[in-house]
């Protein structure tokens, strides 16, 4: 290589080994100030549900239990939604409609995660509370409905969860649709499906693709901070009902991290921070590996 | 038995199955009219002059505005910028250089991993890396942690309109003996610079919405600030403080920021959008 | 802390990125820029804690800035236990709490630092159930049963015993209280441990504690909100809060088994009695105060201060804010619900304001 163009690489190469840095950078950084909590607690963090700063007692079980709850229930909403607007966009709609409906969705994750908090806190609790308290009495003593009507609770964050999920899930799943080769769906039409079973196969041939995008959305969920501590309600409690105030990871720790008042509480924070950091870290590799996957396939199988 | 007429069972299925994408469409689009509708509708009434031009009042008093948090907004969007442009269109042209070689493949794993590492762990990372050395808040700590968001969106876009520039004009200029550097600054990304521009713009817009890593880093201040090592105001989180407080003044206030938010957002997302629409139509994609 | 310096390998590298170097070497703390020494440019200086003054300290801080227009204190309300840990870790200049730091608490900071009280205000119970006209009355053990989850509807039996002739509707409870580390908390949990052992033994005395149950709301504007917001709510804020935002509160039942009802009169006669005997370091609690008319959710709350602070400049400020705060500035104490300190007090901290060190 001429010594000019190793000057290059060399040069843009250590703008690019900084984006790599940062990463580990951040990797170290939250492993190394959460020492103090993981040496203490252990995995007994991840088990105990006493979240009490006064004692020095931390147990986070609570949160990952509300994170995950939360992003699981926001996905069983989000997901079919999404997934029929992509199949609509890609597959249905009438060519003029397609260009203003993508850019409708996409104006859906374009809106910042505290105008849609401070919406939930005005708009959305007051109806949730509504509904929780037009609920007949049968309905409110099921595990899933009990409780006092709050309005800020599980129900309002996961509700908020699915929205601000599904444009990201229906995006990459448009794109994984799209890479679908016409020929499967004209082997499908020629067999005598109907609109739907065509689609259908051309889903299931998508299918890594597809749980791909749900993932992706996932990982969207798990991570959403703003709008889910201004109505989840901050209560440290494992519950089931869907009216109760919990609590997830990322919310405790935009709430209480300028207040660890030592260096104990500071680091179990930071401990949480961490495992949220790993559990994203995991969901998008796996999400971006069945994508991935998925489009190796379309080129194997194009090139037989 | 008729083998060219397809049961009505199966009509009927399909049928339902449009409809029900149809209605998946408008089941999304409902709480996106609700959220601007409501933005709008509140925010406009409290937008006036004062809104723009006056620092926030004390506790309890009426009036004031989010003139420092506006501000401070622009200087956080803007260092961040400065911190990432470089960093992100320099990792967009290694990427796309330099695509096959391991290294490539490590930085876009990186890349793509810190795209979805969630805004709050940016913000711990900013705390622990900036603000305690420092000794105090400042405005560079959430402009850090800003332009950390920034950098991958920056550089993928930056790699995929690299690669979309015709091979033939990278032939041409090394075959006209320009060295790689001469070739890569003067010739391809000059060619994909539109889109480059679109990326960063909408990198910004991202950016200026996020909350979760200024409460820690830039955190707030009720004087009108410019300096870079002292706390700045910013409108995400004033619209955040008023929001969670019982004051109707500050609810009002809050609306309103989030209109402003909402626009600045939205502006520029549309029209990077727009742009990038019409870079894509004219390389007939 | 020293834990946070030994990862510097990810610091120094992260650390060259930044691209205005404004900060360099790890400066020592000042709250303001480098080169604002001199009177005429504008010194800001930041502090950050508890919520429950917020509304009459930044009407201090803007009537002061308006007096000294050079000089610009910047005051975020965070809670009582963000005031404690920002100060401790010396990222703001001064903090301030409705709970006292504890032993370990000043021990664990790099510096002494100094307790001032500024005013006095009281915790009051809100609530929020639609239709009710008249005022509740509670008493402490009430209180506790209902934050410890013992007492469920408001048409509870120990409630309507408490208030004959009042139509108490059966509906649940929600009971609110503080999601962050807060003095507000601090005070309330204090005077409930002390009328109540139970709720001692099982929730204890601190700025954060473990709620058996509820909703948490952030500062006392949060909880505010959620009361205003949650028909059939409690829950316990400043005094201001509940006025200026006009939520019911109730009245207390206090020592001498009166009920009283906060009020600057109420407060001033609670902290009369601690007053006299008023310890050097200021740290004191009068909740559940003796003596007639005497609120007893009430409380003093403290700025905290470095007695030996890096930056002289800023400490010199804070001195002379002080100074004025326990003079001129109690005269704003009324009008926003808080009672202004006993004279003797304030003759106490005047003299207690000289061992700062400002040159």
């Amino acid at each position: 290589m001429r010594s000019p163009d190793l000057g290059f690489r060399i040069g843009i190469g250590v703008f690019a080994a900084a984006l790599v840095i940062i990463v580990v950078g951040i990797g170290i950084t939250l492993a190394n100030d959460s020492w103090l909590s993981l040496q203490k607690f252990g995995l007994n963090f991840w088990r105990t549900s006493n979240w009490d700063p006064v004692a020095g007692d931390f147990g986070a079980l609570p949160f990952i239990w509300g994170t995950l709850y939360s992003s699981v229930l926001a996905l069983l909403m989000a997901t079919p939604v999404a997934l029929g607007i992509a199949v609509f966009i890609s597959e249905l709609c009438p060519p003029f409609l397609r260009a203003p409906l993508i850019f409708l969705t996409e104006l859906l994750a374009a809106i910042p995660s505290i105008v849609y908090g401070l919406w939930g806190i005005f708009v959305l609790v007051p109806v949730v509370r509504s509904v929780e308290t037009t609920l007949p009495e049968s309905v409110r003593t099921l595990p899933f409905f009990s409780g006092p009507p709050f309005g800020v609770g599980m129900l309002a964050a996961a509700l908020i969860l699915a929205v601000m999920v599904v444009p990201f899930t229906s995006a990459v799943a448009r794109e994984v649709l799209k890479t679908v080769p016409m020929t499967q769906r004209e082997a499908a039409y020629a067999l005598g499906a109907t609109r739907f079973e065509a689609i259908r196969a051309a889903m299931f041939f998508a299918r890594t693709g597809i749980i791909g995008a749900v993932m992706l959305g996932f990982g969207r969920a798990l991570g959403e901070t703003m709008a889910v501590t201004m109505v989840i309600g901050n209560n440290p409690q494992v519950a089931l009902s869907l009216f109760a105030p919990q609590y997830t990871m990322a919310a405790v720790i935009a709430n209480e991290f300028t207040e660890a008042a030592n260096a104990l509480y500071l680091s179990a924070l930071i401990e949480i921070g961490l495992v949220l950091f790993i559990i994203t870290l995991l969901v998008n590799m796996l999400s971006r590996g069945l994508i991935w996957s998925m489009a190796r396939q379309v080129q194997v199988k194009a090139a037989a | 038995m008729n083998v060219t007429r397809t049961p009505p069972a199966r009509k009927i299925l399909s049928a339902l199955f449009v409809v029900a994408c149809g209605l998946a469409v408008v089941v999304a689009l409902v709480p996106l009219a609700f959220v601007l509708f409501f933005v709008i509708s509140q925010g406009v009434q409290s937008l006036n002059l004062d809104f723009f031009l006056h620092n926030p009042r004390p506790v309890g008093e009426v009036g004031g505005g989010m003139a420092n948090a506006i501000v401070g907004t622009l200087i956080l969007t803007g260092l961040a910028a400065t911190l990432a442009v470089p960093i992100g269109i320099l990792s967009g042209v290694y990427l796309s250089e330099y695509r096959g070689s391991r290294f490539a493949s490590t930085v876009r794993f990186a890349a793509d991993t810190l795209n979805g590492v969630p805004s709050i762990v940016i913000g711990v990372f900013a705390y622990a890396v900036v603000v305690l050395p420092l000794g105090h808040f400042s405005t560079l700590a959430g402009g850090f942690a800003l332009g950390i968001m920034m950098i991958p969106i920056i550089a993928r876009t930056t790699e995929e309109l690299l690669l979309l520039v015709p091979n033939a004009l990278r032939e041409g200029a090394l075959a006209l003996g320009a060295t790689r550097a001469r070739a890569v600054f003067g010739v391809i990304v000059p060619a994909a610079l539109p889109g480059i521009i679109t990326g960063v713009v909408l990198a910004l817009a991202r950016i200026a919405g996020e909350t979760a890593p200024l409460l820690f880093t830039s955190f707030n201040n009720a004087f009108f600030s410019t300096s870079l090592t002292q706390p700045i105001s910013s409108i995400t989180v004033q619209v955040f403080t008023y929001a969670i407080s019982p004051y109707e003044d500050w609810h009002r206030q809050a609306w309103a920021g989030a209109l402003v938010l909402v626009t600045i957002v939205l502006i520029c997302s549309m029209a990077a959008r727009m742009a990038a629409a019409r870079v894509a139509r004219i390389r007939g994609q | 802390m020293a834990q946070f310096q030994i990862r510097y390998i990810a610091l120094t590298l992260a650390a060259t990125l930044l691209t205005a170097c404004g900060g360099g070497t790890t400066q020592p703390v000042t709250a303001d820029n480098g080169g604002a020494s001199g009177g005429s440019q504008a010194l800001q200086i930041n502090g950050a804690g508890a919520t429950f003054p917020n509304p009459v300290y930044s009407k201090w801080f803007s009537e002061y800035n308006k007096l000294h227009p050079n000089i610009r204190i910047n005051y975020q309300s965070i809670g009582s236990g963000g005031g404690i840990q920002q100060v401790t870790n010396q990222t703001v200049f001064f903090g301030a709490t409705d709970g006292p730091m504890n032993d370990e608490q000043l021990k664990a900071a790099p510096g002494a630092i100094l307790h001032f009280p500024t005013v006095l205000g009281a915790v009051v119970p809100v609530y929020n159930i639609p239709g009710l006209a008249e005022d509740l009355k509670f008493t402490g053990q009430t209180l506790a049963d209902i934050y410890l989850g013992k007492i469920k509807k408001w048409n509870d039996p120990a409630m309507a015993k408490l208030n004959p002739g009042v139509k108490l509707p059966a509906t649940d409870i929600t009971v609110v209280h503080r999601s962050d580390g807060s003095g507000t908390t601090y005070i309330f949990v204090d005077y409930l441990s002390k009328v109540s052992p139970e709720f001692k033994s099982q929730v204890g005395v601190n700025t954060s504690v473990k709620w058996p149950e509820g909703v948490g709301g952030k500062g006392n504007e949060g909880v505010s909100g959620l009361v205003t917001q949650t028909p059939g709510s409690i829950g316990y804020v400043e005094l201001i809060y509940a006025l200026q935002n006009k939520i019911s509160f109730g009245s207390v039942q206090n020592a001498a088994g009166e009920f009283v009802k906060a009020s600057v009169d109420s407060v001033t006669k609670a902290a009369a009695a601690e007053a006299a005997s008023m310890p050097a370091d200021f740290r004191v609690s009068i909740t559940n105060a003796p003596g007639a008319g005497a609120y007893p959710i009430s409380s003093f709350t403290w700025l905290l201060l470095y007695e030996d602070p890096k930056d002289k400049a800023s400490g010199k400020a804070m001195v002379d804010f002080v100074t004025w705060a326990l003079t001129d500035g109690q005269k704003y104490c009324a009008d926003l619900g808080y009672a202004p300190l006993p004279a003797n007090v304030v003759m106490l901290e005047q003299a207690a304001l000289s061992r700062i060190k400002v040159s």
